[in-house]
């Protein structure tokens, strides 16, 4: 019906009727498809790409909120580097520490327990997984309750309580105030919680390995399991393990606010778990110097895409590029 | 091509990977695991032996770590009081469920019908679509706090509903994992539908909808994760204390240790609101874990 009725027009008019028939011929090539993808991208664009452009923009700005943004060149980036003095002393390094200890240890142990469950009957690794999975279905608020009552700084606190019962400290500790203690309890509590989505990834990819391959390399002289991770699994298994690399980049970025959970103020005491986002976080919503805060944001952002072209260049698969 | 280098097949051979059943060299990795999960698992067990105990056990002397004598006064205390700002509970949990329900079904209906035409139409912005999207797959949502909230200042969304469900609709990983899951269909099989005169989005919803449930429940864990456990968009966003969510209801508890929310029922109270958050967390991925891992097979990144 419609095709008849757009050729009854081609013989009318040719010339305006062609580039109809065109647009017609798109709807309904890739009509569908457009309007199916549509939503997605839209809320794509609002929700993800546009706040990373406006963070790019404001960067270059001074924007307290009130006025419009001025334009300052790089003067943002200068000042990050030259005179913050809280960010190079405190920030960068607490994040550098901080993300060099979450990421490949969080990410490494979620392999390796991936690698021991997958050598266990399906019941017992179902239960070990949900087991191990569980810290990643916490929230940040539930979990504060728990490690503000087990790290409590009084004498009833359960760490303090049962150190001192020990023998092995003789005063209760401040855990949560204390400069020297409150990084590795952020990094404790992370790990602890860095089985997620990546770990269940590289589970499911141990599980799918060609058990053939196993066999040819048994034969080749592959002498122990060991040999058997580094020359079979890992390599039969890199786009899993490429998932796994970023989930376990984002989970430790994104994991930034949890020194401010655990101390209750931002800045934490003495900056000594100052992570970048709480930095951002500190000159955008407490000092309201936006344009500054942006700065960061870049900085920040650059970091994560360079360890994810890193993680890209570990595992990329033999039909890349 | 792949190179397979030194390695050639030859019968099949069964290694330790995924065992039928109980073998003693499996013995090392139970050893290996129990502790650790039962160290793993302290906190979570904890989270359940505190919402039961009763006043003078939360603050005995020395702390005991599992209940004695189990209680549901801390459950009972927690919808009789209200908050600072004289909302009720119940109002806070309520907001949490419609808002984790209506995030859950939006975010299936538009992850999964963009999935499908990125797996199986074809248009001029195809591929480019999905490598942005896999770039994003690493956004940090947290380091572009600050332009966010200007955009959605903007847009007039502060103190509407629509703030808690539209953010969370867009997210990276759950268009991933639904178009890998989607590229494993047969073409074949839409193929034969296309010919029997089925239009696209009559292929979405009798061909691919029924087949992608297991990537579909994925998707409803990962966004009942995000929606349900966030306290952030309600202290950024949200004025309107009848608008917060429950676990927002929860962070204010534990934060203000000056208003006196941190007094020996604020304990108990927070101790049952954790688990009230913390618990239908479990259940939907008890219920739905074999689905995940089937999707989870489908998760490969190709750098």
């Amino acid at each position: 019906m419609q095709t008849s009725l757009s050729q009854g027009f081609e013989l009318e008019v040719p010339k305006e009727n062609k580039r109809n028939s065109g647009f017609q011929h798109w709807l309904k090539k890739e009509g569908s498809a457009y309007s199916m993808v549509s939503m997605y991208v839209i809320l794509f664009l609002i929700f993800i790409a546009a706040p990373v452009l406006v963070a790019g923009l404001l960067s270059f700005t001074n924007f307290d909120t009130i006025q419009f943004p001025r334009f300052i060149g790089l003067k943002n980036y200068i000042t990050l580097l030259t005179q913050d003095d809280i960010f190079m002393k405190y920030v960068l390094p607490n994040t550098l520490q901080f993300a060099a200890i979450v990421g490949p240890g969080g990410y490494i142990l979620s392999f390796l327990l991936a690698w021991i469950l997958a050598q266990l009957p399906k019941l017992p690794r179902t239960i070990f997984a949900l087991i191990l999975y569980s810290p990643s279905m916490t929230s940040g608020v539930a979990m504060a309750v728990v490690w503000k009552t087990l790290f409590s700084g009084d004498q009833t606190g359960y760490l303090n309580s049962f150190l001192l019962g020990l023998n092995i400290i003789q005063e209760p500790i401040q855990w949560l105030q204390s400069p020297q203690y409150l990084m590795v309890i952020m990094i404790l509590v992370t790990l602890w919680s860095s089985m997620g989505v990546g770990f269940l990834a590289m589970l499911a990819g141990l599980l799918d390995v060609n058990p053939e391959l196993y066999e040819a390399a048994r034969i080749d002289g592959i002498k122990n399991r060991f040999q058997e991770i580094i020359y079979i699994t890992i390599p039969s298994m890199k786009p899993q393990m490429l998932f796994g690399a970023v989930m376990a980049l984002v989970s430790t970025f994104q994991a930034g606010a949890i020194g401010v959970v655990l101390s209750g103020s931002n800045p934490t005491p003495q900056y000594a778990g100052q992570l970048i986002v709480n930095h951002i976080e500190d000159y955008g919503f407490l000092r309201y110097e936006m344009g500054y805060a942006a700065a960061v944001s870049v900085v920040l952002l650059i970091m994560v895409l360079l360890l994810d072209r890193l993680a890209v260049n570990l595992f990329s698969s033999e039909d890349y590029l | 091509m792949k190179k397979k280098g030194l390695f050639h097949y030859s019968a099949i051979y069964s290694s330790g990977i995924n065992p039928k059943g109980f073998h003693p060299s499996q013995l090392k990795f139970y050893i290996l695991l129990l502790p650790l999960a039962a160290l793993m698992l302290l906190p979570i067990i904890f989270i359940f032996s505190n919402a039961f105990k009763p006043p003078d056990e939360l603050f005995a002397f020395p702390p005991r770590f599992f209940v004695i004598n189990p209680t549901f006064k801390n459950f009972s205390d927690l919808f009789s009081t209200m908050s600072t700002s004289g909302i009720p509970v119940s109002r806070y949990l309520f907001n949490s469920i419609v808002i984790a329900l209506v995030t859950i079904l939006a975010s299936i209906l538009v992850s999964s019908t963009a999935a499908y035409a990125l797996s199986k139409l074809n248009f001029k912005l195809k591929k480019t679509i999905f490598s942005v999207n896999t770039v994003a797959l690493m956004f940090v949502p947290i380091a572009v706090t600050i332009p966010r909230f200007l955009i959605i200042n903007n847009l007039g969304l502060i103190d509407t509903f629509w703030v808690h469900i539209l953010p969370a609709l867009a997210m990276p990983v759950g268009l991933f994992l639904l178009k890998q899951f989607i590229d494993v269909i047969p073409n074949e099989v839409i193929e034969a539908a296309r010919i029997d005169g089925a239009s696209d989005f009559q292929i979405y919803r009798m061909i691919i909808l029924p087949l992608i449930r297991p990537a579909i429940a994925t998707i409803a864990i990962l966004t009942f994760q995000a929606t349900w456990n966030d306290a952030g968009i309600s202290s950024l966003y949200i004025n309107k204390e009848g608008l917060k969510t429950f676990a927002f209801y929860l962070s204010t508890l534990t934060a203000t240790t000056s208003t006196g929310a941190n007094t020996v029922a604020g304990q108990g109270i927070a101790a049952a609101a954790a688990l009230i958050l913390f618990l239908p967390n479990l259940i939907i991925f008890i219920l739905l874990q074999s689905q995940v891992m089937s999707t989870m097979s489908h998760s490969g990144l190709k750098g």
